[in-house]
């Protein structure tokens, strides 16, 4: 049974409650795929995304998530709400609160503010992505997609690759990853790799070649154009031509490899179109699996009983 | 009127002192230091089983007066400071106006005169406004009765501004105590750059953001003259630069606080807005590097960088919380914890680093115990231990990540020109009514 009042990050969870998260988002994934997406186990709960960064694919897989389990969900984008006129963080979450929400889901661009919302109010906190520190529902939806695919973490070669210094996404995946007995590559610039990283216990590479060899799964990050301006490097055509994922790279990796990416996608840059939309991509079946763990987390904290319960 | 305090372990570094002995002070002046001093007509604080010692000297705390009066003023900080066991304290000029100019300085001077309860020595700005851009009036806040000058929290990043600074300060034999951090390379860094930072996803401010400005600064001592004051020294490279540039026999000094010795980038898990603070709490490494450098004199002084914040200010993510903590009322029990009790330092040794070596520096008056000099003394009780609470203090601050630790070795009595303003960690009521 998951015991705690809030999803803030894979950092504090242990495998076990990573794998019963897992395991529960399995039944979930079969009301998704139904022709009458609805079940009744959240009726009555009421669900408030508190977006502070634009997000489409997340805040929808939240909102979708929230709806097919009959919760209410209200979403607050921040350039629309009092945050504008000056509200802080706690007064806005202590406002949601009073209003009766249950669970506040909080995408920021701070590092540590789900943290802090969790600590000031008693409404339960999913973490939906905090500044670069971590983005846990996106690597659980990658881990379910890997063990899905995979038939098991444990054991499994998987390759991060890109912008490590500030992506919350390989920061989550390290946590999960690790945790669940992968062993877990990272690759990208010197200049995005933050220092002492192996002491989370994977391996660093600057070569892509090198580090795609025999790879599992390689987990594509976008990479944000904005670095390029702050000198992290030269131009994106010297990045795709150091680090973007091709074809001819892909042979690399073992025959059966499995490429994710946590999109949106910069085409022709990090990962070229056809192995996006090639046979061993599962980018889009990654967005399935992101409402199926997001109704999961949902349905947990909510304190959700047997899983028989949830689908019936 | 007289004062004897009887019977205590004085300790005077100046003088060499460190005995059971007393202090018999009259008029605000010290008059005597010795054996079995008459008591006729004098006033006696029993002083048994207590330390003597000149009065601590803080020269670098924010007071927030003028302009920022809702973090701090000079009436709230100064009694925070007498609370502590501080009898002065140099107050840094990044108040709103800038004390760049004789007003505030002056302004300062009237208002510590008028509702302070310890010494208040003016620190100038070095550039008007401490843009780094044009000297401010260096001379004439100097006439005025600045002791030092500084951009603290603004560092000047343009090497030919300091150079000149350094030049110009030189002629009036005042020290530039700089803030060292190259603002490139700490540029949107929240915490110490490393392992923790990574981990939490907060923007690092690696080591060399502040040595490699305390390397310029030294080039630039060593090219000018000047007296050179670094402030905060933070990481193991500062230290090495200042013991090479001591060992050279350049003016350079340095000072550390107690949260640099007592805290590392550990504390900062969870996102406590009250651990930021700037330059950020270091590695272990570095704090090691801090003691020893106190150890054999490569840094001089203890100071809080006491900042106050209000709640509000605090109370947000911890890349929005402003950098920050308030040190007047801790410091003395955590440094005595960090550095007698853990044997790097001898009481004298430390009551040193709070007295004789910051006056030496700011060139004051003070900070000993020899007969004629004012009657500032610092009375702490070894044995005496509380639990902070941050409600409690004076300071309007209350940005402290030590609420609910437990110190021991507290002030308890603060005498600021022979008069008692601080007994039992309270002020006394002639100072509360001071307002």
């Amino acid at each position: 049974m998951f015991k705690r009042k809030d999803l803030l990050g894979l950092a504090e969870l242990t495998p076990e409650e990573i794998n019963f998260i897992l395991d529960t988002a399995r039944p979930m994934k079969q009301i998704i795929l139904r022709d009458i997406k609805k079940v009744p186990t959240l009726r009555g709960k009421s669900v408030v995304n508190l977006f502070y960064e634009p997000s489409t694919r997340t805040r929808t897989s939240f909102e979708l998530a929230a709806k097919y389990m009959s919760a209410d969900s209200v979403n607050i984008a921040a350039s629309t709400s009092s945050v504008v006129k000056g509200e802080s963080l706690t007064d806005t979450g202590i406002t949601l609160t009073s209003m009766g929400c249950d669970i506040v889901v909080i995408r920021h661009r701070e590092s540590g503010a789900p943290a802090f919302l969790a600590r000031n109010i008693p409404a339960r906190v999913i973490n939906a992505g905090d500044g670069t520190h971590e983005h846990p529902t996106q690597a659980l939806l990658d881990l379910f997609t890997m063990r899905e695919k995979k038939g098991g973490i444990k054991g499994l070669t998987v390759t991060i690759l890109g912008d490590i210094l500030f992506s919350r996404v390989a920061r989550s995946n390290i946590w999960g990853l690790t945790k669940l007995g992968a062993k877990v590559r990272v690759c990208g610039p010197t200049t995005l790799m933050p220092r002492q990283i192996e002491e989370l216990g994977v391996e660093v590479y600057h070569n892509i070649d090198e580090a795609l060899k025999d790879a599992d799964v390689i987990n594509v990050l976008r990479i944000q154009l904005e670095r390029q301006d702050k000198g992290y490097f030269p131009t994106t055509r010297e990045y795709s031509r150091l680090f973007g994922l091709t074809k001819e790279r892909l042979e690399k990796a073992k025959p059966d490899v499995l490429v994710l990416h946590p999109g949106p996608m910069n085409r022709g840059i990090e990962i070229a179109p056809e192995v996006a939309d090639g046979l061993h991509s599962a980018i889009n079946e990654q967005v399935t699996n992101g409402v199926a763990v997001r109704m999961a987390l949902l349905y947990l904290l909510t304190g959700g009983g047997a899983i028989g319960e949830a689908v019936n | 009127m007289k004062l004897l305090i009887k019977g205590g372990r004085v300790i005077d570094p100046a003088q060499g002192i460190d005995e059971i002995t007393d202090v018999l002070v009259e008029n605000g002046i010290i008059v005597q230091v010795g054996a079995d001093i008459s008591s006729e007509g004098a006033e006696v604080f029993q002083a048994s089983g207590k330390l003597v010692c000149p009065g601590f000297i803080d020269m670098h705390v924010h007071l927030r007066e003028p302009g920022l009066e809702a973090k701090e003023t000079i009436a709230t900080g100064t009694r925070a400071a007498a609370a502590g066991g501080f009898a002065s304290v140099a107050c840094m000029p990044n108040t709103l106006p800038v004390a760049d100019n004789r007003a505030v300085i002056n302004f300062i001077r009237n208002q510590a005169q008028a509702e302070g309860v310890v010494n208040v020595w003016p620190i100038g700005a070095i550039t008007k406004g401490s843009q780094g851009k044009e000297l401010a009036e260096i001379g004439d806040m100097f006439y005025s009765g600045a002791k030092a000058i500084s951009d603290d929290g603004h560092p000047v990043m343009n090497g030919e501004v300091m150079r000149c600074a350094m030049d110009y300060a030189k002629m009036f034999d005042l020290p530039i105590i700089s803030h060292c951090e190259d603002l490139n390379l700490a540029a949107g860094g929240n915490m110490n750059e490393g392992l923790t930072s990574v981990v939490l996803g907060l923007q690092g401010i690696p080591a060399a953001a502040e040595e490699v400005m305390v390397a310029r600064d030294i080039i630039l001592a060593r090219l000018t003259g000047c007296k050179l004051h670094i402030c905060h020294v933070s990481t193991a490279g500062s230290v090495e630069l200042v013991r090479q540039a001591k060992k050279e026999g350049l003016p350079v000094t340095a000072e550390v606080t107690p949260h640099h010795l007592t805290l590392t980038e550990k504390a900062v898990e969870g996102y406590d807005p009250s651990t930021k603070v700037n330059p950020p709490l270091r590695s272990l490494e570095d704090v090691a590097a801090l003691k020893k450098g106190l150890q054999d004199g490569t840094i001089d002084c203890i100071v809080t960088d006491h900042a106050p914040h209000t709640v509000e200010e605090k109370a947000v993510e911890y890349g929005h919380a402003p950098c920050g903590i308030v040190g007047l009322e801790t410091a003395v029990p955590l440094v005595w914890q960090a550095l007698v009790i853990e044997g790097v330092l001898t009481p004298a040794q430390l009551v040193e680093k709070f007295t004789v070596k910051p006056a030496g520096i700011l060139g004051l008056d003070r900070g000993t115990l020899i007969p004629g000099k004012p009657a500032d003394i610092t009375i702490l009780d070894e044995t005496a231990e509380e639990t902070v609470d941050v409600n409690s203090f004076y300071s309007k601050g209350k940005n402290s990540p030590y609420h609910g630790w437990k110190l021991k070795c507290l002030p308890v009595a603060t005498i600021v020109g022979g008069k008692v303003v601080m007994t039992d960690g309270k002020l006394t009521k002639s100072m509360e009514e001071r307002i």
